[in-house]
């Protein structure tokens, strides 16, 4: 896998579907924490050994069929520009890019499965997928799950479940997530109705790169705190038949309100936002957030013809700093980035 | 924006009531909206949590120097004043050792769970103790290699075969 292949395209499975469910949900995600038996956590493992366990689980990951084609990336001898790049696809997290010592990751090539080997825990798997899929992203990462095991013996206790190097992610090891747009709430300024639902369900919110990062512009990570005591199934039914839909209606309704009440207003924060992305010369990853998230509204209440949601959902991932850097092939300055960011936006908002 | 009712903390909840097509909004700080019934579960940071956790140890006099703060696991060599600052454990066998410290962590962050629900794997799981075990071996072996002593690196191969 060459990295500066990836940054011209978005993921493959990152592509949207046309329903009201794909227009507020992004993606769906699942992640399973596993440590593998006989060796201690990471924080008290010696260099020595993390190598040996890292060789260990990349060889048995590499020799299983995990449904196509995988790749290895060291990310210990990786670069700045290339762990940034990975982070800014989702294939890795923060931590495991600004971690030390042996650690890699092992990358499906539709980019929907990864596994971190020594991020917090000894393996980190993780699917993802378009739209509201949490089933779907349950039955793969499943039974890729059962194929690790049936080579590595995990860290297992019959009463605590999977052990894990924090005691938040005990038992099932797993986090359930989905990428959610609330621009209607937010504009109608209700979004406090549905943080305050998130923590009534004992949900995280957060922002857009998980733990650690600030809801930004209208985006929003939400997903379970609680591993313990619950199946993986009860957690992804939850998400799926409750939590999700309830806040589907929330910002249906809000959109709906803002139609009929206060069309204008509406219309005017959607053209702005397009009048600036077609003309501008210079524009931050910040304002280029806000703006795409009124445009993507603007595209899914049909206020904006001309323009594909698939467009507005590309724009997103290909206009970040480490695309755009390796995109140009060089290191860019803040400058050189928002004037090739706003280039790039010039140029696919008016084609089409 | 300062709450509306103590004028003292800055406000962090927000109302907007509608009725009778009147807009009206509330700004109230946590306290002043959590008295009022108004919000909120927060959800209490593990980081907090980890700051009480060696306080509340009753046999722990001088509190962060104690004895029991100072107690390293057999196994991986962490101790609970160690994990209080990383948050992180440092092998599973740290379960076991701190149990009695862990539960009340585990019971605030898991909402009152103790008992693991959903999936086990096929492979009948090991005993903690035999885990241990594992890595103790595992250990000894290393060693054994660096320093070239190869029958008894090939003792502990077998019985670490045997252990799994």
């Amino acid at each position: 896998m060459r990295p500066a292949d990836l940054c011209q395209y978005p993921s493959s499975w990152f592509a949207g579907g046309t329903d009201i469910l794909s227009e507020v949900v992004i993606s769906s995600r699942i992640r399973l924490a596993r440590n593998i038996a006989g060796y201690e956590f990471l924080s008290c493992l010696s260099p020595d050994r993390q190598q040996q366990l890292l060789d260990r689980i990349k060889e048995t990951l590499l020799s299983l069929d995990l449904g196509g084609k995988v790749d290895y990336v060291d990310i210990d001898h990786a670069s700045d520009i290339e762990r940034s790049l990975f982070v800014e696809r989702h294939l890795i997290s923060q931590r495991h890019a600004k971690g030390t010592g042996p650690r890699g990751v092992v990358i499906a090539k539709d980019e929907a499965f990864t596994a971190m080997i020594n991020e917090e825990d000894h393996l980190r798997i993780q699917v993802y997928a378009a739209g509201l899929q949490l089933h779907a992203c349950w039955e793969r990462i499943n039974r890729i799950d059962d194929a690790i095991e049936q080579k590595l013996d995990y860290s297992f206790d019959i009463r605590r479940g999977y052990l894990t190097a924090c005691p938040t992610n005990l038992g099932t090891g797993i986090r359930v997530s989905v990428m959610l747009h609330l621009p209607a709430l937010k504009m109608t300024g209700q979004i406090e109705k549905f943080m305050q639902a998130a923590r009534d369900c004992n949900l995280a919110v957060r922002g857009l790169f998980g733990e650690g990062t600030e809801a930004v512009g209208d985006f929003f990570q939400l997903s379970n705190q609680v591993t313990l005591g619950v199946s993986e199934k009860q957690i992804v039914d939850d998400f799926t038949e409750r939590i999700v839909p309830k806040i589907i209606a929330y910002e249906a309704e809000a959109r709906k309100t803002l139609l009929e009440k206060k069309p204008h207003a509406l219309d005017d924060k959607i053209q702005r936002a397009l009048g600036v992305l077609r003309s501008a010369c210079l524009i931050s990853s910040q304002e280029a957030l806000f703006l795409l998230s009124n445009v993507r509204l603007g595209v899914n209440v049909g206020r904006v013809k001309d323009i594909s949601l698939s467009t507005v959902n590309e724009l997103f991932m290909l206009t970040q700093p480490a695309h755009l850097q390796l995109r140009a092939g060089k290191i860019l300055n803040a400058d050189q980035r928002d004037t090739l960011r706003a280039e790039i936006i010039r140029s696919r908002m008016n084609r089409n | 924006m300062l709450c509306q009712n103590c004028k003292e903390h800055t406000a962090t909840v927000h109302l907007t009531e509608m009725s009778d097509g009147q807009r009206s909004e509330t700004h109230l700080c946590q306290q002043c909206a959590q008295q009022q019934g108004l919000a909120i579960k927060t959800q209490i940071p593990l980081n907090e949590l980890l700051g009480t956790l060696l306080s509340t140890q009753p046999e722990s006099g001088e509190k962060k120097n104690s004895p029991a703060a100072e107690h390293p696991c057999p196994n991986c060599g962490m101790t609970l004043k160690r994990f209080s600052k990383e948050s992180l454990l440092g092998c599973p066998h740290d379960y076991t050792e701190f149990e009695h410290e862990l539960k009340p962590l585990i019971e605030q962050t898991q909402n009152g769970k103790d008992h693991h629900c959903g999936k086990v794997p096929s492979r009948i799981p090991k005993e903690d103790r035999q885990d241990a075990e594992l890595i103790k071996l595992n250990r000894q072996l290393d060693v054994a290699v660096k320093n070239e002593d190869y029958e008894t690196a090939a003792r502990l191969r077998d019985q670490i075969k045997s252990c799994t």
